[in-house]
């Protein structure tokens, strides 16, 4: 069974400056038991997929199911199922760190005493321990996303969700929270993370969706991904001056898929960045020009996302 | 910071319950303790106001020799009888009004907290409802604080005169009254701008609960006709009339049947609309 389907999904919000389109048209299908990552930059519609997808946005077309439930017809039963990390801080603030764990637990059905020692052990799990009595407002903005994470695991939820869970957390936290998840994930955890993020997709990651402006641009496992049509190394030479645009017959270069010559800098795709480098920088000295700045970009999603829509990803 | 890798998740022990009773009552445990843990702000917050109206009226205003002009004509009853089931009333309506639409306009504009409780396995007009029946606990809460205050603070020899004439329609009419009051708390707490609240609070709120039947009786009105009608668009009005009729029947007050039907047809009515803007509201 898939434990997310989606069939030509899409969301239009209205708002006082008219329609927006926030989802268009995304039809997915994520296996029980799969890490996916759902990938674009910001106002992609990510978190409006995850809004439909966690019933908190209504679709405007198309279909989603959720642990074979569907979204707009059951609610309340996908609801139970799921577990949900927010993008947005939604910690109860007038409750203590445990309450807000305790009170999840209850909200879905568990007695007093079986939440609270399901609590206890997620304040364990995620070194909350010391804060356990702690207004939500004081905790840190670390703590804040792993109590949210906890939250969302009080019962086991058949899907998780996680909106961008590592936003606005230092390397080392994240580090630590990426081995939490993959923990989760190897005891059998199905879980949809969304970021902007590439780096993180890549080590999280079997399978990644790519959306831009509300629309699906590819989705496959990450290795098919990484070595999708032209995603190969980028090579970025920086010269001193203004180069000229066929920089000896660069452009009929065996190794070269494509070339982008903007004023003194050179953007070159191939699949060997070795002896491409060394060509570029003879030729350069050969025409006279010296190179100031050197820049390789490996086979990342990043590369993907740059082949994908011709634009940088932006952070 | 370490994370502990090894998370168990499956616990078999984990029957999980989960049904919409359930889930409503767990809702309503999680707004008790939020009003325990400020238990003596809300006691303040609630008993405060009635406090230093009846300081002023039964105090100072008698004192300084003003207090003739109040007293209620068209009855031999004190003042303080009139005063009681009007200030309960008052603050019984404030405490549900407030109780719901504070935390309601934080909860959805500042922070994402509602979310929360959203998620909970509920249907959403349900959830609406939870909110209603949560602040009519807190405003019959905020009657018994204030009930007391009310009978005890008066001035010497003119201690209120309360009489019971009928359980059952002073259980209706507090009943219906604190529904009203919080239904009231949903709809504001929905559709108001929580940057307008000030004018909301100045325009409206305070104006209706001064003219609201508090400080006499409705009948007492007739030389003021205009107002007099004005008042009957003041849900105020019925629930002080009505519990006027409940504790302090000699006296005059609005025929039961008219106050009964504006509270339960008004309440009915408030708490479908408020809670079908709300269900509005929060899914996108
Ligand atoms: N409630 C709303 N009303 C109107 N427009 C909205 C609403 N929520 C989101 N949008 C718009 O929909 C688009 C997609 O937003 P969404 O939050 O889904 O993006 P995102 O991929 O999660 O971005 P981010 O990385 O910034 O979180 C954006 O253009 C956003 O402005
Ligand atoms: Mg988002």
């Amino acid at each position: 069974m898939s434990a997310i389907r989606t069939v030509e999904l899409s969301k239009t919000y209205s708002s006082p400056e008219g329609k927006v389109p926030a989802v268009e048209g995304l039809t997915l299908e994520v296996a029980s038991g799969e890490f996916f990552g759902l990938l674009g930059p910001n106002g992609a519609g990510k978190s409006t997929t995850v809004g439909m997808l966690t019933t908190l946005v209504r679709p405007s077309a198309g279909r989603a199911e959720v642990a074979g439930i569907d979204v707009s017809h059951r609610p309340v039963q996908v609801r139970r199922n799921i577990g949900v990390a927010s993008q947005a801080d939604s910690l109860d603030r007038k409750l203590s760190v445990a309450d807000n764990l305790e009170f999840r637990g209850r909200f879905l059905g568990m007695t007093r005493r079986v939440a609270r020692r399901r609590a206890e052990a997620l304040l364990e799990t995620f070194s909350l321990v010391e804060r356990r009595n702690a207004r939500a407002h004081e905790l840190s903005g670390g703590q804040v996303k792993r109590l949210i994470i906890a939250r969302a695991l009080m019962h086991r939820p058949q899907v998780l969700f996680l909106d961008e869970p590592t936003a606005g957390i230092d390397p080392q936290t994240r580090h630590n929270l990426w081995d939490a998840l993959r923990a989760l994930h190897a005891d059998g955890q199905t879980i949809l993370l969304t970021t902007h993020h590439m780096d993180e997709a890549e080590a999280l990651c079997q399978r990644a969706a790519i959306i831009d402006n509300g629309r699906l641009l590819a989705c496959d496992t990450v290795p098919t991904l990484l070595t999708l049509a032209g995603a190969k190394t980028i090579v970025t030479v920086t010269y001193d001056r203004s180069v000229p645009s066929d920089l000896e017959g660069l452009r009929g270069h065996p190794d070269v898929s494509r070339v982008d010559v903007n004023g003194s800098q050179v953007k070159a795709h191939t699949h060997d960045a070795e002896s491409l480098l060394g060509d570029l920088i003879t030729a350069g000295v050969n025409a006279g020009l010296r190179v100031r700045h050197v820049m390789t970009l490996r086979p990342s999603l990043e590369s993907v996302f740059l082949t994908l829509t011709g634009r940088e990803y932006r952070e | 910071m370490t994370i502990a890798t090894g998370i168990r998740l499956t616990d078999t022990e984990d029957t999980l319950r989960s049904s919409a009773p359930h889930t409503f009552v767990a809702l309503l445990a999680r707004d008790l303790r939020v009003l325990r843990q400020d238990a003596a702000s809300f006691a303040v917050r609630i008993g405060l106001q009635p406090v230093i109206l009846l300081f002023l009226f039964t105090y100072v205003l008698p004192k300084i020799g003003t207090g003739s002009a109040l007293s209620a004509n068209g009855s031999s009853a004190t003042f303080s009888t009139i005063l009681v089931p009007g200030l309960v009333a008052s603050s019984v309506l404030m405490a549900g009004l407030m109780a719901v639409s504070q935390p309601l306009m934080i909860e959805l504009s500042y922070t994402n907290e509602i979310e929360d409780r959203l998620l909970a396995p509920l249907p959403t007009w349900m959830f609406g409802l939870q909110k209603i029946v949560s602040g009519a606990l807190q405003a019959l809460i905020g009657g018994a604080i204030v009930f007391p205050i009310a009978i005890v603070l008066h001035a010497p020899g003119q201690a209120p005169l309360l009489q019971v004439e009928s359980w059952p329609l002073l259980a209706i009419v507090v009943l219906f009254g604190s529904l009203f009051s919080a239904s009231l708390g949903l709809l504001a707490g929905t559709v108001v701008d929580p940057r307008k609240t000030g004018v909301l609070l100045t325009v409206l709120v305070m104006p209706a609960t001064l003219l609201g039947c508090v400080f006499y009786p409705w009948s007492a009105l007739a030389p003021l006709r205009w107002l007099q009608i004005l008042t009957l668009f003041n849900p105020l009005a019925y629930f002080s009339e009505g519990l006027r009729a409940s504790l302090t029947s000699q006296v005059p007050h609005l025929p039961t049947g008219s106050f009964l039907t504006a509270l339960i047809v008004g309440s009915a009515a408030t708490a479908a609309f408020s809670v079908f803007a709300f269900t509005r509201k929060v899914i996108s």
